[in-house]
Order: C-alpha cells, then sequence, then structure tokens
C-alpha cells in the first residue's frame, strides 16, 4: 500500500491533526491489541490469568484458523 | 469525526469477521474436525507404543467446552471480536494516511489500507509460520512458536510502515511510480532478511531432540519399535485445505473491511468538506 498514484483532482483533505487526536489513537489503539492478544495470544504462549484455559479453549477453533500459534 | 469514522470501522470489522467465520465454519470446519480425529487416532496409537514398551501414559488436554460449543459459538465470537480489533486498528491506519500518502481519493484509501492490513498482518507472517490445523505443533514449543509468530507481525506491520514512509520520501526524486516500487523492493527485502534469520519450527530446541532435523511440526508416521508404521503421517490434503481456507477467510475479513468502509468514508468526508453547516456535523 505504498504510495500508488491515484491521480485527482483535489489532493485529500488531512483529516485528523495527530497532536489532537493522539489521546483517541493511543486508547483505540491500546484496546484494539488488548482485544488482539485476549482473541489470539492469552492462556498460550503467555497467560494473564494464570493456568485458566477457557478463553483458550473457547476461542480455539478461531485462534488455529486466524493463522496463531495454538497448543 | 474520529469517532464517527472508529464507529464504521469496528461495525464493519464486526461484519468481516462475520463474514469469514460462516465461510470458516462451512469450509475450515471439517478439516479442523478431520485434524482432531487424527491427533486422537495418533494419540491413541502413542499411547498404545509407551505401553508396549513400558512409559508412563501422556497427559491429555483439557476439555472445557465441547466440539459444538468451540466450532459454533467460540469460532465465531473469536473471529468475530477478532475482525473488531483489526477494524479498529484499520481505521486509526486509515485516520493517520488521510491527506499524508499522496493524492488518494478516500475509496482508494480504504482499499490501500485493507490490502496492506491482510499483508501485513496475516499474509507476510503466514508465509514465514503458517496457520496450523489441531494436531499439528508440539506443546512444549508453544511459548516459543507464540513468540516468534508476533515477532514476525510486529516486523511486517512496521516494515509496511517504514516503506510506506519512505515511498513519500523518494516521491519528489524518482516520482511516484519509481518510488512505490523501490519502497516495496526495500520491504520485500528487509522481511526476507527477518524471515531468513528467524528458526523453523521444526529446528526449536524441543523438536529437535525429539523428532531430529525438520523444518516443520507436522506429525510424520509413527513407527514402532521394529521401524514398521503403525500410524501415519498427518494428510497432506487435509494440510493444504486448512491452510488455503485460512488465507481465503482473511482474504474475506480484509476484502470486507476495505469495500464496505470505503463508502462509508468517502460519504462521511464527503459530507465534512462540504459542509454547510461546519458545527452541525462536526463530531
Amino acid at each position: 500500500m505504498t504510495s500508488i498514484p491515484a491521480p485527482t483532482a483535489r489532493a485529500t483533505p488531512v483529516v485528523l491533526p495527530v497532536s489532537k487526536a493522539v489521546l483517541w489513537l493511543a486508547s483505540t489503539v491500546i484496546t484494539a491489541l488488548a482485544l488482539y492478544y485476549f482473541i489470539g495470544v492469552d492462556q498460550g504462549a503467555i497467560s494473564v490469568f494464570g493456568n485458566d484455559m477457557h478463553i483458550h479453549e473457547f476461542v480455539h477453533d478461531a485462534r488455529h484458523f486466524l493463522g496463531f500459534p495454538c497448543h | 469525526m474520529e469517532r464517527k469514522l472508529l464507529l464504521r470501522g469496528v461495525l464493519v470489522g464486526a461484519l468481516a469477521g462475520l463474514l469469514a467465520f460462516v465461510f470458516a465454519r462451512i469450509f475450515a470446519e471439517p478439516q479442523i474436525q478431520t485434524a482432531i480425529d487424527y491427533e486422537t487416532g495418533r494419540d491413541a496409537a502413542k499411547a498404545a507404543l509407551d505401553k508396549a514398551a513400558g512409559l508412563p501414559a501422556g497427559l491429555a488436554g483439557p476439555d472445557i467446552f465441547s466440539r459444538a460449543i468451540q466450532a459454533n459459538l467460540g469460532a465465531g465470537v473469536g473471529m468475530i471480536f477478532f475482525g473488531v480489533a483489526v477494524g479498529a486498528l484499520f481505521v486509526v491506519a486509515y485516520a493517520v494516511c488521510l491527506g499524508r500518502v499522496g493524492n488518494l481519493r478516500p475509496r482508494a484509501l480504504a482499499l490501500l489500507v485493507a490490502a496492506g492490513g491482510f499483508l501485513a498482518v496475516y499474509l507476510v507472517p503466514f508465509v514465514k509460520y503458517p496457520a496450523n490445523p489441531p494436531a499439528i505443533g508440539n506443546p512444549d514449543t508453544v511459548k516459543d512458536r507464540g513468540g516468534l509468530y508476533l515477532l514476525m507481525v510486529l516486523c511486517s506491520v512496521v516494515f509496511l510502515v517504514a516503506a510506506v514512509w519512505l515511498g513519500q520520501r523518494l516521491r519528489e526524486r524518482f516520482g511516484n511510480w519509481n518510488a512505490s516500487v523501490l519502497a516495496g523492493a526495500t520491504f520485500v527485502v528487509a522481511i526476507g532478511i527477518v524471515m531468513a534469520i528467524l528458526p523453523s519450527l521444526g529446528h526449536l530446541a524441543g523438536n529437535e531432540q525429539q523428532s531430529g532435523n525438520h523444518t516443520t511440526e507436522t506429525p510424520l508416521a509413527l513407527t514402532n519399535a521394529g521401524g514398521t508404521i503403525v500410524y501415519p503421517g498427518f494428510p497432506a490434503d487435509v494440510l493444504f485445505d486448512f491452510r488455503l481456507y485460512s488465507v481465503a477467510a482473511q482474504l474475506i475479513l480484509w476484502a470486507t473491511i476495505g469495500l464496505v468502509f470505503a463508502p462509508l468514508a468517502d460519504r462521511l468526508l464527503k459530507a465534512q468538506s462540504g459542509m454547510v453547516e461546519p458545527e452541525r456535523l462536526r463530531c
């Protein structure tokens, strides 16, 4: 997705001044990464709930299917 | 504006996860079941061999949820939430790219960001560490495998972002086309070096001791003390089908995100740029 040319009549405006939206960006990224972690990683390689396997076993098939390493 | 984009991205992500799950439920679940049946049969054969050799029996994995729950509810919830997570990350990438990566229309940019997500989050790591069905994977190496996979994902995402940045930097000097080709080539070389350096799963410490020098953890045929095959290796067709469907499901997921988000963002941005009452449309 590098800058493949697609000429348009007008430039796309900068919608998000990063300085203004840092908080919004950061909180979204952190929440999304936490979700990604619990779907894909937790209770496999590392675990925040110790030896519990409920999340791992529940999303087991999704994990295999989405390409994450699993047991 | 950010919140409106985010809401749309999350909803589109959930829809994309749902579609990918429907595909997976129809095409991949039979492969997963075949793999689990293979594993069960292999474990039984192994247990019989161990018993004959006087070795202690291995421990079985936990059975917290039934296969029906795992295949229908768990996989669905897992894939929808995965869609939500990547949908949110997609929106962040999209919002940051808007207006910063050349004269791209909002629709074209949505498709490109989705294509980038598919590549960096899934397909490039897949090339080194492909998706595996149950029965493939040594439980003792899961820590290493998890770490290596996430490292691959991290490298490909960081390199892709760097390549986009590089493409922008080179644009004035070499023109759009050449800058894009150069940035793409840099990405391929950089990620190729990482792939060459990282170990193959079969070469992890735990595996070399157990099963000798193989590149993957795919189970080989099980032989008894006399060298006769008592249980076959993992069926190659099942493995191929599983991986093909895994790629197809991710393709469905990211394509849905790109194609559905594109017109939504287009409308939102048009409404904003051509607004009559600025206050009313701002969020």
